[in-house]
């Protein structure tokens, strides 16, 4: 039936960046990119359900939550937004130094997306040990401290912490691993691994990741900090 | 057509199983028939065009739109009108007549509590009148539960924090299973009864002898009870609306609300208000009153529920009873201490 | 460039005394544990799946045990509700789950489109380990005292209530799930680009659609699935109040969250098997799959469907009865796909040339249970009738018949299949079709009582009936038919591990099947193909005009019943009829 044709043994004519899997490059460069965006999409279902709980709890309990939301640091959260943002750019740019096999560029940039990964997850930390102090840390000895919950109901007050933290945490985790990868994808590209600098997919895979992480923020950050008050009547 | 005379079905003792079971049967023609058409030309073809039969094998079929079609639409349109019986029914077991009479559930690790507008209680048993519609308001008090009369042909979850409700008319006096339908622990099994279906004539006997148990007052006097020894009365007064609005006639209304919107003052409404009054201030009111949530008992919530739907005043000529019977008569939860179901001791936290 | 994967042509030079296969490629324990080669990740993985599946068999048994008492026989309440749990957690999240997909799928996939392996070995390879560490953890769970919760973990009852092994259990099964979500990236990327030259979509083995549709719903489904385990677990753990009713959480949340995956997982663990059945009915009437783009574009509709129907699980839940029509008139609507495969299958048939060894017994009582399995779940759709008859054994029974009767009966069908092609022995043909019929006998035994029980209103996950006498000769039925069935499940672990060694060698192709992975030697080199095949022909291609001669014999196809012990259905009565 189906005819056959000959291709060695898979390695002798392929550069030593193509797997033994993949015919060639493209092949190679094309599953990646796949693979890339399926497994975005399921980062997007993980924080979807989150998302969708968050929407429904604060559809049920707009004043509380919207009462409780009065105690977060628009100011910090503002910076983290620029932050990320800024390192967004950043990401680019290194990706855009891949594409033109530019290793000092690509270097200095992923180092710049770095700093700034730091720099939000340092704000963050200030953030957390803030809330900690004020003890709203749902579970363990929530503050009923008026002045802390706005007038918020305490068990509301909870979950919209709880959720808080939770749905911040969870993308703390991501910026972790995100500098994870960054740190790799920069040794790579610091050893000049062929790995990495053969072809600058490897570079806008991370990025995509990276971008995904920034996206995730940018709602994180109006839904849990720039919130409208609700529609009537809170003189109180 | 009475398929009750087949030893493999269950009684059928309320006014939706006779149209379930005609839905049911209906779907098991439409299964045998499916299962049968299938197995048979499997079967036939397998046999019929085995490996080195002779049989004429010409011009075999790969597609075709037109059987496609066919089987594609068929079991569509039957599906539809199976879907309408399906729907038609289950609309009717969730519109509750207005006229029937209201049996307050609550589910508890593992048994039953079941009480009567005139006060009378019972555990794990089910009393009601031949040919009347009853509808059940159920609530746990721990996880969830399922309310279950496999004769009756009606189940539904009993959920803590909110209020179900079923309904059913009983068409056949006798004792029936009652089961816990959703698992719930340890004695999930064990925690069930029976439904005991009586003519109108001997239910009201039943009732007025007081059951099994009773607390020696209607829900609506227990309602009176708990008012006025919450002091309920000092801010939500007949006459007094300053700090609070007034509960005369408010049960059905819609209600405005401080955060904006309406909502419609029903059980859900009043045990939230009642629970959790912040969540639902009325428009114009201080967010004053005290949180009862986990302060008082489910069975409270009802009787005070009751209490409002009844007018919400307080009479003078509400009678006066000591408590400790209502303590008594309550059913404590699992090992928990017996006090479980009374009204706490200590006083509503200030806020 | 990378220890784990396997060195490709190595051997080739000089001859060996067998030829080099991906068996025999290499022998240390290493190069299984850091292999990269699906073929082997796929052999480990269905050691795995049968170890995980005997302990859930286990747990079977005793449940039947002890239901054949109304009062019990041995167990208190406690050890038997954690023993469901157990059931239910095991064979779901560590067998059904995976079975097809990573097993015969991991196989055949990258074989039957003509690849060299999956697009990324390594993350197959921990795919295996992050199921083998979760089911280590579920295993652990179990020593520790078990769970109680049932497996659908219903708060408040797993988050406040239960003093088990809760958090850990689901732990988990949060970590099996990441082992389906990366087998299902490498799917998706493999059917996308990996295809060998000529391998268009429409030439594709219905086995790789439904892999691939399968896949697309694992990538949506699980991650919403682990997260909400998350949240179960914090608020076990640490007291964050997400579903604690206490709290101003809604319990009910949960059950949709936790339905928007479990129900498509159904579909999970059934799209595979209508693969398997395809290829079997295709492969055993010597015949292309009658109406092949309806059944393909069926299983996109199902998965696609099935992610719309959750709350036909929580009808009495408390949920809007708006909601409930919805849901219900869209379950409807997603029996149709099934209906559609199950009349092509049957069409298949007309006009074929049918032989009745093992796998196609197997797919015919797919067949006939699926069927069953499925219109019993109309009666689960029809809002009015669910009312009565959910959380019974009705539902049990309904979905046995779909998860035994379809799932396990197809994957039972498709390890015969296969098992030449993965092993290169050959089982014993005439035990392997008398045992098909106990499988089948035992099944309906075990799970038709159980429909009448739930229709009489027993519910399910009860230890004692002791207040319902009547149920009890149901019970004593299923359970004797639960013996026969476990003897079904047990006699093939027992002749597949005997034909390691005893089993007539089988030849590359010895079904006369039509498929790239027939194509190649069984086993198949660790490459899977000497040379990259180029697809010239049509999916399932048989040429009508051949078949006459193969079944004459003159093909170099292995004809079982030429095994040592003579088979009365083997080639000389073929040749005899003729």
């Amino acid at each position: 039936m189906a005819a056959m044709t000959h291709h060695g043994d898979g390695h002798g004519h392929h550069n030593d960046a193509v797997h033994h899997q993949y015919e060639d490059i493209e092949q190679q460069n094309e599953s990646y990119i796949v693979g890339m965006w399926t497994f975005l999409v399921t980062e997007v279902m993980f924080f979807g359900a989150l998302f969708f709980t968050y929407s429904l709890y604060r559809f049920a309990y707009q004043l509380d939550f919207w009462q409780a939301h009065r105690h977060l640091n628009i100011p910090m959260g503002a910076v983290n937004t620029v932050i990320l943002l800024l390192s967004s750019f950043t990401m680019v740019l290194a990706v855009y130094g891949a594409q033109t096999h530019n290793r000092k560029m690509v270097l200095v940039n992923i180092g710049l997306t770095i700093a700034c990964a730091f720099g939000f997850l340092v704000i963050k930390y200030f953030e957390y040990m803030g809330k900690i102090n004020d003890n709203l840390v749902p579970g363990i000895g929530f503050t009923s401290d008026p002045s802390v919950l706005h007038g918020a109901n305490l068990n509301h007050a909870q979950l919209f912490y709880g959720l808080y933290f939770g749905m911040t945490g969870l993308h703390g985790v991501h910026v972790v691993v995100g500098i994870l990868i960054l740190g790799a994808l920069a040794m790579f590209w610091y050893k000049r691994n062929r790995l990495v600098t053969n072809d600058f997919i490897p570079t806008e895979l991370v990025g995509l990741y990276w971008h995904f992480v920034d996206l995730v923020w940018i709602f994180l950050f109006p839904l849990f900090y720039l919130m409208p008050a609700p529609m009537h009547g809170l003189s109180h | 057509m009475n398929f009750s005379n087949y030893p493999f079905s269950p009684p059928q003792a309320s006014n939706f199983a006779e149209e379930h079971d005609l839905i049911f049967y209906a779907l098991t023609i439409l299964t045998v028939l499916f299962t049968a058409i299938v197995m048979f030309f499997v079967v036939y073809f397998s046999l019929k065009y085995r490996a080195g039969r002779k049989v004429d094998r010409s011009r075999p079929m790969y597609e075709n739109l037109k059987l496609e079609l066919t089987w594609t639409v068929v079991p569509l349109i039957l599906g539809l009108i199976m879907f309408y019986f399906g729907a038609k029914l289950f609309i009717d077991m969730r519109n509750p007549p207005k006229d029937a009479t209201e049996i307050f559930v609550i589910g508890k690790q593992w048994m039953w509590h079941v009480q009567h507008r005139n006060g009378v209680r019972e555990n794990n048993t089910l009393h009601v009148p031949l040919g009347k519609p009853v509808k059940l308001t159920m609530i746990s008090q721990d996880v969830l539960h399922a309310f279950y009369i496999p004769a009756f042909r009606v189940q539904m979850h009993v959920v803590p924090g909110r209020y179900t409700s079923m309904w059913f008319i009983p068409t056949k006096v006798g004792e029936y299973h009652l089961f816990c339908g959703m698992y719930c622990g340890t004695q999930h099994s064990e925690m069930g009864g029976k439904v005991v279906v009586m003519d109108p004539r001997s239910f009201a006997e039943w009732s007025a002898n007081g059951g099994e148990s009773t607390m020696n007052m209607t829900m609506e006097q227990a309602g009176a009870q708990t008012f006025s020894k919450l002091a309920c009365n000092n801010c939500h007064g007949a006459e007094n609306t300053q700090r609070a609005p007034t509960l005369a006639g408010i049960y059905g209304k819609p209600r405005s609300l401080a955060s904006g919107g309406s909502r419609l003052a029903d059980d859900e409404y009043l045990r939230e208000s009642i629970l959790r009054p912040h969540n639902v201030l009325t428009a114009g009111y201080e967010d004053t009153m005290p949180e009862y949530d986990k302060q008082i008992a489910e069975k409270d919530v009802l009787n005070l529920i009751a209490f409002i739907k009844n007018g919400g005043v307080v009479s003078s000529g509400a009678p006066a009873t000591q408590s400790s019977s209502s303590i008594a008569n309550d059913v404590g939860r699992g090992n928990a201490a017996p006090a479980v179901g009374a009204i706490r001791e200590e006083a509503p936290k200030e806020q | 460039m990378s220890a784990t994967h396997t060195p490709i042509g190595s051997g080739l030079q000089e001859p060996p005394k067998e030829p080099k296969n991906y068996l025999n490629a290499e022998h240390t324990i290493s190069s299984w544990l850091l292999t990269g080669d699906h073929k082997r990740i796929a052999v480990m993985y269905l050691i795995s799946i049968s170890i995980f599946f005997f302990f859930g068999g286990i747990a079977a048994s005793l449940i039947r045990y002890e239901l054949v008492s109304p009062t019990g026989v041995t167990l208190e309440s406690d050890t038997y509700n954690k023993i469901f749990t157990a059931h239910g957690v095991l064979m779901i999240f560590f067998f059904l789950v995976p079975a097809i997909p990573a097993t015969l799928g991991n196989f055949c996939l990258p074989l039957m489109i003509g690849a060299r392996d999956l697009a990324f070995p390594r993350l197959n390879l921990l795919s295996w380990y992050l199921y083998i560490v979760g089911g280590t953890v579920a295993l652990i769970a179990l020593i520790a005292g078990g769970v109680d919760t049932g497996w659908t973990f219903y708060p408040p009852y797993s988050s406040m209530y239960s003093n088990t092994q809760v958090t850990m259990t689901i732990a988990a099964a949060f970590i099996a799930g990441f082992s389906s979500i990366t087998t299902a990236i490498n799917f998706i990327v493999t059917t996308h680009k990996m295809r060998a030259p000529g391998m268009t979509w429409f030439r594709l083995p219905l086995f790789v659609w439904s892999l691939y549709a399968t896949s697309v719903v694992i990538i949506l489904g699980t991650p919403v699935i682990a997260i909400t385990l998350l949240m179960l677990v914090f608020e076990r753990s640490f007291g964050l109040p997400i579903f604690n009713p206490e709290m101003g959480g809604d319990p009910v949340l949960f059950q949709h969250l936790f339905w928007f995956y479990s129900h498509p997982a159904v579909y999970i663990m059934i799209l595979p098997s209508f693969g398997v059945i395809s290829e079997l009915i295709a492969n055993f009437t010597r015949k292309r799959v009658f109406g092949y783009h309806f059944v393909a574009f069926s299983s996109l509709a199902i998965a696609g469907l099935g992610f719309i129907v959750w709350g036909h699980h929580m009808f009495v839940s408390s949920q809007s009865m708006y909601q409930s029509i919805v849901f219900s008139l869209i379950s409807f609507l997603v029996a149709v796909p099934s209906a559609i495969k199950v009349f092509n299958w049957t069409t298949t048939i007309y006009k074929g040339h049918v032989r009745l060894q093992t796998p196609m017994i197997y797919a015919i009582s797919f067949l006939g249970l699926f069927t069953v399995g499925g219109l019993t779940g109309l009666y689960l759709a029809s809002i009015g009738t669910d009312v009565h008859l959910t959380n019974t054994y009705f539902v049990v029974a309904h979905f046995h018949y779909v998860m035994v009767g379809g799932a396990i009966t197809a994957f039972l069908g498709g390890l015969h299949y296969w098992w030449p092609k993965i092993t290169g022995k050959m089982y014993p043909e005439t035990i392997a079709k008398v045992n098909a019929l106990v499988v089948f006998l035992g099944f309906n035994l075990t799970f038709f009582p159980q429909f009448i029980m739930g229709w009489m209103g027993m519910p399910r996950r009860y230890h004692y009936y002791y207040f319902a006498p009547e149920y009890q000769p149901y019970h004593i039925m299923s359970s004797a038919g639960a013996s026969f069935l476990a003897l079904g499940l047990l006699v093939p672990a027992i002749y597949f591990f005997k034909s390691l060694t005893s089993g007539p060698q089988a030849s590359a192709n010895p079904w006369g099947a039509h498929g790239l992975e027939w194509e190649t030697a069984s086993p198949p080199p660790t490459t899977n193909f000497v040379a990259t095949p180029i697809v010239l022909d049509e999916v399932y291609d048989f040429d009508p005009a051949s078949e006459y001669e193969q079944e004459k014999g003159t093909a170099e196809t292995y004809h079982p019943g030429q095994d040592l012990l003579q088979d009365k259905d083997g080639n000389t009565k073929q040749d005899g009829t003729e």
